[in-house]
């Protein structure tokens, strides 16, 4: 480990926490529908699509239309994406001459698009026409966000609000999330990428002779617009194989670290935006010191464990970092920090090939999507999964001293915590479950590449991406198989919807209850101590349980490669 | 909530056809124009050209295998730089196949007196088309590219030191030298005539 690599990371999470306040301030009156500065070019356009869909934003709905219209909208804009990969070889911009996909890859992407998973069993420059990038995946990468933040809302709605039947309006939150924040985002985000050197044209390849005379074709595209939402609403399906290892997608450091900052801005945000609406900012800033606790413990192990690098090159006489999957620009801090990100959230972008990492160093990010993706996490679905744990937190504690459980004024009673639980058990059950299954069945056991502990890693981390909404891999699984297409999307469905549906029933139970006002006996919810109680609280439940497939991963790993196997 | 369901579709089925037309083709389409206009260049892939004749891109790592360039990393990306297959090799730490992989490319590396091999020089990089290798990768290829150029080491230290680029405000990014840049400079300097081999 260098300074520079220590000063990288303790640096950037002092730039997530400044950015905290202004994005969370933004979306604060996006929650509460006021203008913005952007109303005035924009507003028309909004104006437009309520009026053409039939809406009156000002209608609102209790919990169950919002999930029904939610998921309404889920369902077409998946079976809207499957139809076009499908169609793609008879679809225009298509320069390159793709076919169409085949349906269970079809169905696949379409699933880890909408989920704001994009799990990627292809390689996007051998697979995907131009069409099919932008039309038929990067709107997700706007709606998924759009949609995690606008449950978020409904849920601190359920916090804010006073004995009241309604959370707001589905389509009113995901419209204006999407014209007044993200798309104005992308915009100066995208062009600000260009000038860094990402490609931005319609082209699909330019051929090039290499000074030794072989001819290379460089693939290209409408690769920055696409980057743009891809970090910025914790997405991570990249315009290439590489994703943002690949220097058009990433080619500098700079780009590195807004890439990073940009995938942590809106969750980081969000916490601020909860405190603003439970009318205590100090709700949020606890959020967040617990969450960036946890973070700069994972990224400092990646970082130590990938800098130490691999003993089995050392005895080569190879000294130094693990730089195999890594990109020299980025060297092996900004590589470890960036998975450490990437997987804290639920973007699942990177910048370095994990399944090359330390057995360690690729420990933490799969163990950061098992805790849920609740460090700073998706946006939207980061904050509404860390307020899961929040809920399970006070009513331990309520357990402990014999109190009915408040937080943030709300008595929390047992219908939140079974249907908090409901949402926490999922992921364990995906994630286990499949697994399990995958490694007994031929057609599981055809997918690792590695031999050996590092091959049920491959499994492991593949099952929990999926269910986690996470998206990247241990990619030398094979994944692109009917059988891992089909157990992979369902885990990536269950992994968003019975996570989405639960938290919505909480927004609505907790709405319709009447405040209760903090008292001296009250447990504070802002302290030290409350900060410490839910960083146990998520490693406890939430990280407990993944320790024995931990242990045949990437635990056994690390203690067979020390002895000097290799497999 | 049947009703509700039904009443659903119709929100649904329009607020796709319009964030279609918004976000997927108006979006990119309105950025590509602005790239295209404002900054061709980058938005074109960061061309190389020598005497008006693409070469490759500056971002984008290309095979070298004679011993008068410097060679890049090892590359996992199809037959190695295809640039239109970008990939790691997914090796794991414990691979047996990649341990191999790294002997045989520590065999066939010219022998450096007292230097090390520098570790990116026999491990793939993760898009397969790292276009950078680390300077200790370029110092440790100077005697080899030096004499097969009949050239002066001194000669290719200063022309691989003017391109070694640094951290960004000294914590962003490595140290790193541009292998095709540094390749075209050296040709450049060949066919001046300045260093024509005697």
């Amino acid at each position: 480990m260098t300074s520079a690599g220590l000063a990288l990371i303790v640096g950037f999470t002092a730039l997530v926490a400044l950015l905290a306040k202004p994005f969370g301030l933004w979306l604060f009156a996006l929650y509460e529908g006021r203008r913005t500065p952007l109303h005035g070019a924009l507003g028309p356009l909004e104006r437009g699509f309520y009026r053409l869909s039939g809406i009156d934003p000002d209608r609102e709905q209790g919990w169950r239309a919002y999930a029904l219209n939610m998921l309404m909208f889920q369902l077409v804009t998946t079976l809207f994406t499957y139809a076009l990969l499908r169609l793609q070889g008879v679809l225009p911009m298509n320069p390159r001459g793709f076919g169409g996909v085949g349906p269970d890859g079809a169905m696949n992407t379409a699933i880890a698009f909408v989920t704001n998973t994009n799990w990627q069993w292809y390689s996007g420059e051998a697979t995907l026409s131009n069409l099919s990038q932008m039309l038929g995946l990067a709107i997700h990468n706007f709606l998924s966000a759009a949609t995690g933040i606008a449950v978020a809302f409904a849920l601190f709605r359920g916090f804010a609000r006073r004995e009241a039947k309604s959370l707001g309006n589905f389509w009113a939150d995901l419209t204006r999330v999407t014209l007044y924040l993200l798309l104005p985002a992308c915009v100066l985000y995208a062009l600000f990428l260009v000038v860094c050197g990402v490609p931005q044209t319609f082209a699909g390849s330019i051929d090039a002779t290499t000074l030794e005379g072989a001819r290379q074709t460089i693939a290209l595209g409408p690769v920055a617009s696409q980057e743009a939402i891809k970090m910025l609403g914790t997405n991570g399906g990249g315009f290439f194989n590489a994703n943002s290892a690949h220097p058009f997608e990433n080619p500098t450091a700079l780009t590195n670290l807004v890439e990073m900052l940009s995938i942590f801005v809106l969750g980081a945000g969000l916490t601020h935006a909860f405190g603003k609406a439970v009318g205590n900012t100090r709700q949020g800033w606890a959020i967040l010191a617990a969450m960036l606790a946890l973070f700069l413990a994972g990224a400092t192990v990646t970082y130590w464990q990938e800098a130490a690098g691999n003993p089995a090159f050392h005895q080569l006489g190879v000294a130094g970092a693990n730089m195999e999957g890594k990109e020299v620009r980025f060297g092996a801090a900004g590589s470890a920090l960036f998975a450490a990100v990437t997987t804290a959230a639920s973007c699942g972008a990177v910048n370095a090939m994990h399944d090359s990492f330390t057995a360690l160093g690729g420990l933490v990010p799969l163990f950061n999507m098992q805790l849920g993706e609740i460090v700073i996490g998706g946006v939207g679905s980061g904050i509404y999964g860390f307020l899961l744990y929040a809920l399970l937190a006070v009513f331990i504690a309520g357990l402990m001293v014999g109190r009915t459980p408040e937080y943030v004024g709300k008595k929390i009673e047992a219908r939140e915590v079974k249907l908090a639980v409901l949402a926490i058990v999922i992921l364990p059950l995906c994630i286990l479950g499949l697994t399990a299954l995958a490694v007994v069945v031929p057609a599981g056991l055809a997918g690792p590449l590695n031999r050996g502990p590092h091959g049920f890693s491959e499994v492991l981390y593949a099952f929990t991406s999926a269910a986690a909404n996470n998206g990247s891999a241990f990619a030398g699984l094979t994944a692109g198989t009917p059988f891992y297409n089909g157990l992979l999307g369902v885990a990536m469905w269950l992994g968003r919807f019975l996570v989405i549906v639960p938290v919505l029933a909480i927004a609505g139970s907790l709405a319709a209850k009447k405040h209760t006002p903090a008292t001296a006996g009250s447990f504070p919810t802002t302290g030290g101590l409350w900060i410490g109680l839910l960083v146990a609280t998520i490693l406890i439940v939430g990280g407990l349980t993944f320790l024995p497939s931990l242990a045949l991963g990437p635990v056994a790993d690390h203690l067979t490669l020390l002895s000097g196997k290799l497999y | 909530m049947l009703k509700e369901f039904a009443s659903s579709l119709r929100p649904a089925l329009v607020m796709t056809g319009l964030f279609a037309l918004l976000l997927g083709l108006a979006y990119p389409a309105a950025i590509t124009a602005v790239a295209q206009v404002a900054f061709p260049a980058q938005a074109n892939g960061s061309l190389l050209a020598v005497n008006g004749k693409v070469v490759g891109s500056r971002l984008i790592g290309q095979g070298f295998a004679s011993p008068r360039y410097f060679h890049g990393r090892p590359s996992a990306a199809g037959s190695g730089y295809d640039a239109s297959a970008s990939s790691g090799s997914n090796l794991g730490p414990a691979s047996q196949a990649l341990q191999s992989r790294v002997r045989d490319a520590l065999k066939a590396m010219p022998t450096s007196p007292g230097a090390t091999v520098p570790p990116d020089l026999v491990t793939t990089s993760a898009s397969g088309l790292d276009p950078h290798i680390s300077p200790e990768a370029a110092f440790y290829q100077i005697p080899v590219v030096a004499a097969n150029r009949h050239l002066h080491q001194a000669t290719v230290r200063t022309l691989v030191e003017a391109h070694v680029e640094q951290p960004l405000f000294g914590v962003l990014g490595e140290p790193r030298v541009n292998v095709l840049q540094l390749n075209l400079a050296l040709d450049a300097m060949t066919a001046s005539g300045a260093h024509r081999p005697s």
